[in-house]
């Protein structure tokens, strides 16, 4: 299998040892497209004086289509089983999986065009690409979770795989009047209530509002994630 | 992302009606002792001091929290205030009590203190409007470029938009008699940075060879005249499909006479910006990844000789006092005490890494850090807002 980060700092690598992780940049990406595409001359003159950045104002979409196309390419490569694509955040990802459909409409032939209809075709076919939203147990990002589940499925028309809701604490309740009111034991139960609380209200709201099956991922402690606690989040979800 | 915000059933709509879980008695835990001294100004000390405070860091953490807590502080000691928000959810409006959420033009709030506090929200495309009119030659140049596919790319969509229409506001308001300090909730970006670098976005097109190219000088009132004619449109019209480029050159061709007004304005920003009246106000969650981007963020001020404010780190995990001496027999208050135990711990290890990763990095040595606890309940009413004010100031 292989793992997609998407342009910012990688840091997959340092968590997935021994698994292969390949990143893709939109800019670099769109680089090389016009490069191949008979532009090189040009780019090679203009493209660090941000013709690229003209090219893809003019036409949205178009550094994000060549970014899919890419992955697209891999997918069709027949080298993995399974390609992951740790994607943009919420807001961002619906333009980014939309921009097929809206260079299908702005953009007549050309290999722009056939770029776009391969993509289009890939993400239609639950059979080869499926989108898995992450979310946490909170209200806001419940909230950006539901919006962009309605518009993937109906503006983007891809298949949505279970949602993931990561880092929920969980537990049962503690029984916080056993202590003296005021004391540190109590104040600790009750903050800990309340927080599950939230965690659990925001699941079932979500399950309410959005008819998917839920991952749940439980909250790590301390600051940094470490390729032990991705092993052992994994193991969560590993068939017992 | 606005739109959503009405159509799902929030209980955080409306004024704040008595105890909410934001306020339930604990919610102003103890803080841990930090191990490293904060010797430089305070965030107090900033407030009372700045004319412009900005609050960036990366995703979630809490800047549009942080801009509004600041935002009743300076109303508690008198300053006439304005927050410039830029905060999708609406819950900031709903929390700050303003029926039917923040306008492009500011609006007071009812909040206590002496001074004033006022919020608009930032509106970017009606933002970048506003500096094209106030640009243009004539009405009719606007409205031209107004109308233009390609400038509406630029203004509704293009990364780094945002970000200068924030700067933008900023200088204005800044300029603006009603107001003393500017609080600024930079927009969530992936890389903070854009913010700093915005001014620099429309620099971009106009020092652009294809803008050059364009506006080579020919004879009066004829600008290039064969377009098709140029090799490098041609090749990339052929490449990318179809003229995607022809709303572009006429943009181009629009902006003329422009430029100079634009690139003024944006080097007033900058240097605003630079000026010791402005700090910024870096926010981080304990996670690694959102320290290293506030690292980053002060290496990048230091290099410019900016003013590195202070730092906030919010949502950490709170601590409760020391716990008992000897574990309880019984079983129920044996969990009470675990549960102490381990936020306790995870505090420890929290805070410990969190300060290392601080003063590993890009942060000047005794930048002064204030540790925020998460609350029980979500921000979003007026009292929660308060007892954040309270955990940074009081
Ligand atoms: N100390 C805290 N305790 C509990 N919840 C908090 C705390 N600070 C912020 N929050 C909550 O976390 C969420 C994110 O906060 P906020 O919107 O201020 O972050 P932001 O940095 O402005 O996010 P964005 O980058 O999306 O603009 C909000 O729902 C807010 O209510
Ligand atoms: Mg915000």
């Amino acid at each position: 299998m292989l793992v997609v980060e998407l342009d910012g700092k990688p840091t997959l690598g340092r968590l997935l040892p021994g698994v292969a992780v390949q990143q893709l940049s939109a800019s670099a990406a769109l680089a090389e497209y016009l490069d191949t595409h008979g532009l090189s001359r040009v780019t090679r003159r203009l493209a660090s004086r941000g013709i690229i950045d003209v090219v893809a104002t003019a036409s949205p979409g178009i550094d994000d289509i060549v970014v899919l196309g890419k992955i697209k390419q891999l997918e069709r490569s027949g080298l993995y089983d399974l390609v992951v694509v740790d994607g943009p955040a919420a807001g961002h990802a619906i333009t980014f999986l939309l921009a097929a459909k809206s260079l299908l409409s702005s953009v007549r032939g050309g290999p722009i065009h056939t770029q776009a209809t391969d993509v289009a075709e890939m993400l239609a076919d639950p059979t080869r690409c499926q989108v898995v939203l992450v979310t946490l147990p909170e209200a806001t990002p419940v909230n950006e979770a539901v919006e962009t589940a309605y518009a993937l499925e109906e503006r983007v028309g891809v298949h949505l795989a279970p949602v993931v809701v990561n880092a929920v604490d969980s537990g049962p309740g503690l029984p916080a009047d056993e202590a003296p009111e005021g004391s540190p034991m109590r104040l600790a139960a009750e903050f800990r209530n309340a927080r599950r609380a939230v965690h659990e209200t925001e699941c079932i709201r979500l399950g309410d509002e959005l008819a998917l099956p839920q991952l749940v991922l439980p909250i790590v402690a301390g600051s940094q994630l470490t390729a032990e606690s991705i092993d052992a989040l994994a193991d969560e979800w590993a068939p017992r | 992302m606005s739109a959503a915000a009405g159509h799902t059933p929030s209980p955080s709509s409306g004024p704040a009606t008595g105890a909410t879980p934001d306020t339930a008695p604990g919610a102003t835990p103890d803080t841990a002792p930090g191990p490293a001294a904060d010797t430089g100004p305070t965030l107090a000390h900033h407030l009372a001091t700045a004319e412009v405070l900005v609050c960036c860091g990366s995703g979630g953490v809490g800047k549009t929290t942080s801009a509004a807590a600041l935002g009743l502080e300076a109303c508690r000691l008198g300053r006439r205030a304005v927050v410039v928000t830029i905060d999708p959810a609406k819950r900031l409006a709903d929390a700050l009590g303003v029926p039917g959420g923040l306008g492009n033009d500011p609006v007071q709030l009812q909040v206590p203190g002496d001074g004033q506090l006022w919020a608009p929200m930032l509106d970017t495309a009606t933002t970048f409007d506003g500096l094209v009119r106030a640009n243009a030659a004539d009405a009719e140049q606007a409205e031209r470029i107004l109308a233009n596919g390609f400038y509406r790319n630029v203004a509704g969509s293009l990364s780094g938009t945002q970000e200068y229409m924030a700067a933008e506001r900023l200088h204005a308001l800044h300029n603006d008699p009603r107001f003393d300090l500017v609080i600024v909730d930079t927009p969530p970006t992936r890389n903070a940075l854009d913010f700093l670098d915005a001014p620099g976005t429309i620099a971009k097109f106009i020092d652009h060879p294809l803008f050059k190219l364009l506006m080579m000088p020919t004879r009066r009132g004829m600008k290039v005249l064969n377009l098709a004619a140029q090799p490098l449109l041609r090749t990339i019209g052929r490449v990318v499909g179809g003229d995607v480029l022809a709303d572009a050159v006429a943009f181009f061709q629009a902006f003329a006479g422009m430029e100079t007004g634009f690139r003024r304005r944006a080097d007033e920003v900058t240097a605003l910006l630079s000026s010791d009246v402005t700090r910024f106000v870096l926010v981080a969650s304990p996670r690694a990844d959102t320290i290293e981007e506030a690292c980053y963020f002060a290496s990048r001020l230091a290099a410019s000789r900016l003013e590195v404010g202070a730092v906030v780190v919010n949502r950490c995990t709170p601590t409760f006092g020391p716990p008992p001496a000897r574990r309880p027999r019984a079983a129920a208050r044996a969990a009470l005490y675990d549960n102490l135990l381990e936020l306790r711990t995870n505090a420890g290890v929290e805070r410990e890494q969190a300060a290392a990763l601080l003063q590993a990095t890009g942060v000047p040595a005794g930048t002064h850090t204030t540790w925020v606890p998460t609350l029980p309940g979500d921000v979003h009413t007026l009292d929660a807002l308060a007892t954040i004010r309270g955990l940074l100031f009081d």
